[in-house]
């Protein structure tokens, strides 16, 4: 796949530019971001993605305005707004808990934000009642805000946020109070709603599943730092570090010995002896150790022969498909994703000798 | 399910202890309010049913005008308390934590543990010298003295509900466009209204009820019903004053039902 071309300053919506926050002076100072920078395009769905305290909800607090950064620049296309309070920013945010104001209906919820701006009583129906089409709670508009559900409560506070039309909407972690089905749904909707507005969506979570079927692309954040930006296919398939790939699906890692590298491409040889070729990091030319990852899903059990041999350990059946626990030879576990069909097992039972085939090209070696 | 060996609430002398504890709080008010409907003179020997003392005590020109100052005392001292004390509460819970923020919930506080009569003799003094200078002698200093000792009253409720306030309330309406004085009108004050009324009718309530302070800082013809009701038992006593005693429990009673049935809604 090709680099993604350059984009010109002018398609940038949010610039944070070496954002640095710390909480606290002297030697009990908490660097909660550590010289941060990403650029999210216009239009785009961008994720911030890692664990909790990873700093990815302070960045979102920050370009909604209620953290001021300790060093760093944020731009909105263009324009320093570093130094604004929250209301004097055209972004919107959805809260984790919704924050929907409680001695508020429904319908004046959603018409706050168009109150504050001063917008013209006929505008604000005509909006309001627009927006509540799009998010299907039209019928509920004179409600309380204390008797609707959890997921009627999660499209106010969406149709709240978008009402004003900002130009970036933040969602903070919007979905994990919604039960899994629900959730499945909202995801669907949020993306239908970021294409029909139009507007930049920052998403903030911890759910690597969500982050992955929802962005466009994705910031991996790891201890107040950026890891890895991407699109979802770049940070499943070509994660940059040991905690993207951990922290995105499930891997196996693999200490290989470096043998060679032919046209950007390595030649490692594995613990069972065996070599095979693994792609490498553009410009990243280790020697002797290396780590070598191979996603579950590229690889394949296999009765006789394969690249690496072992014993089966534990079957985990998922539904759709089965994890096969491989205790390899040399010591460490090896994990197989193998799809389920209707007519055969998985072909393998606890305690059997198998071998492991990997798929060319799947193998690649990591940055450490 | 199997008898627990040990109940708390199954205590030898319990039933005993709590019956006299009531008896205690409960029989003399229940005595001195039933004399107030005694048709004799006398405080002790029953001369019938009549609603004789409370007409007494409604057209006695003397209790008029100790209610109706206690009134204008009570609603001055619990509004400006209960203005005061939101703001201080506002102060401090909407701030990030600092060093010093715990002295000044104390200092805040501290006047509901300095003993009332200290208050008093420190009040008397510092007035007497200012009614010197100034030659005023309104009812301003009884009105200032109960707003002092009323602020802690009215800050507890009106900080605690602001401390239970989700503040990504006050965040949302920020985010929406709202600077800081529409968040504060929007949401904030809408939100803060049980506790705000919840405050003021604990300090008007303490202020009506407030006999020590009063005493000491009163000028001459300055009686408060507490402070009149306080004089005329020096006197000879009239079952008016059992009366009068019976209004004013009525009418506490009364606020502090209100206030609870506020403060149980949307709590």
């Amino acid at each position: 796949m090709p680099e993604p071309s350059p984009v010109p300053d002018a398609r940038i919506a949010v610039d944070c530019h070496g954002i640095v926050k710390q909480f606290g002076e002297g030697p009990r100072a908490l660097r909660a971001l550590d010289n941060v920078s990403v650029a999210i395009r216009e239009n785009e769905f961008f994720t911030l993605l890692g664990p909790s305290g990873c700093g990815k909800t302070t960045l979102l607090r920050m370009i909604a305005g209620f953290e001021y950064p300790t060093e760093g620049t944020i731009r909105l296309h263009g324009e320093d707004i570093a130094g604004l309070p929250p209301f004097k920013r055209p972004i919107n945010t959805v809260f984790q808990s919704y924050a929907l104001f409680p001695h508020l209906t429904v319908w004046e919820n959603v018409a706050f934000g168009l109150q504050m701006l001063g917008w013209a009583k006929g505008k604000i129906e005509a909006r309001v009642a627009e927006m509540l089409k799009l998010v299907h709670m039209e019928e509920l508009a004179q409600r309380r805000t204390d008797q609707i559900s959890g997921g009627q409560a999660q499209r106010v506070a969406l149709a709240r946020a978008l009402a004003p039309a900002p130009k970036v909407l933040l969602l903070d972690e919007p979905l994990s109070a919604l039960d899994y089905k629900l959730r499945k749904e909202m995801q669907i909707e949020l993306k239908r709603m970021q294409s029909e507005t139009g507007i930049t969506f920052i998403f903030v979570t911890h759910d690597q599943e969500e982050a992955l079927t929802m962005s466009d692309r994705i910031a991996v954040m790891s201890k107040g730092r950026v890891l890895q930006v991407g699109t979802p296919w770049d940070i499943y398939d070509k994660p940059a570090e040991r905690f993207v790939a951990d922290f995105i699906g499930e891997t196996n890692f693999l200490s290989a010995a470096m043998v060679g590298i032919e046209e950007g491409v390595a030649r490692v040889r594995l613990p069972s002896g065996i070599e095979i070729s693994a792609s490498l990091a553009e410009g990243y030319r280790p020697a002797g150790e290396a780590t070598v990852v191979v996603r579950p899903e590229h690889a394949r059990m296999v009765t006789t022969g394969g690249q690496l041999s072992g014993v089966v350990e534990n079957i985990v059946y998922f539904g759709t498909d089965t994890h096969i626990h491989v205790k390899l030879d040399q010591g460490s576990t090896f994990m197989v994703r193998q799809q389920n069909s209707r007519s055969k097992s998985c072909g393998a039972s606890v305690g059997d000798r198998v071998g492991i085939d990997i798929a060319p090209d799947a193998a690649q070696v990591l940055r450490d | 399910m199997a008898k627990p060996r040990f109940d708390i609430r199954v205590q030898p002398g319990f039933g005993t202890v709590a019956l006299f504890t009531f008896a205690m709080l409960y029989l003399p008010i229940a005595t001195l309010v039933v004399y107030a409907f005694n048709a004799s003179d006398s405080l002790s020997s029953w001369g019938g049913f009549s609603l004789h003392w409370f007409y007494e005590a409604a057209e006695n020109q003397a209790v008029q005008d100790a209610a109706w100052r206690s009134l204008i005392i009570a609603v001055s001292a619990a509004t400006m308390a209960t203005i005061a004390a939101t703001m201080a509460a506002l102060a401090t819970t909407r701030t990030p934590p600092y060093p010093g923020l715990s002295f000044k919930y104390a200092f805040i506080n501290l006047p509901l543990m300095v003993p009332e009569i200290v208050t008093a003799v420190a009040l008397l003094i510092v007035f007497a010298k200012v009614k010197v200078w100034t030659g005023y002698s309104g009812l301003g200093y009884l009105i200032l003295a109960h707003t002092a000792f009323c602020i802690p009253f009215a800050y507890l409720p009106i900080r605690a509900r602001l401390e239970g306030m989700d503040q990504s309330l006050e965040r949302a309406a920020a985010d929406l466009y709202a600077p800081p004085w529409q968040v504060f009108r929007r949401v904030t004050l809408p939100l803060l209204r049980p506790g705000i009324i919840a405050g003021f009718m604990l300090a008007f309530v303490i202020s009506l009820d407030d006999v020590v302070i009063s005493e000491f800082v009163k000028s001459g013809g300055q009686d408060t019903l507490p402070t009149y009701m306080l004089g005329q038992l020096r006197r000879a006593v009239t079952p008016e004053i059992n009366a009068i005693a019976a209004a004013f429990l009525v009418l506490s009673v009364a606020l502090v039902t209100v206030f609870f049935f506020i403060n149980r809604k949307k709590a």
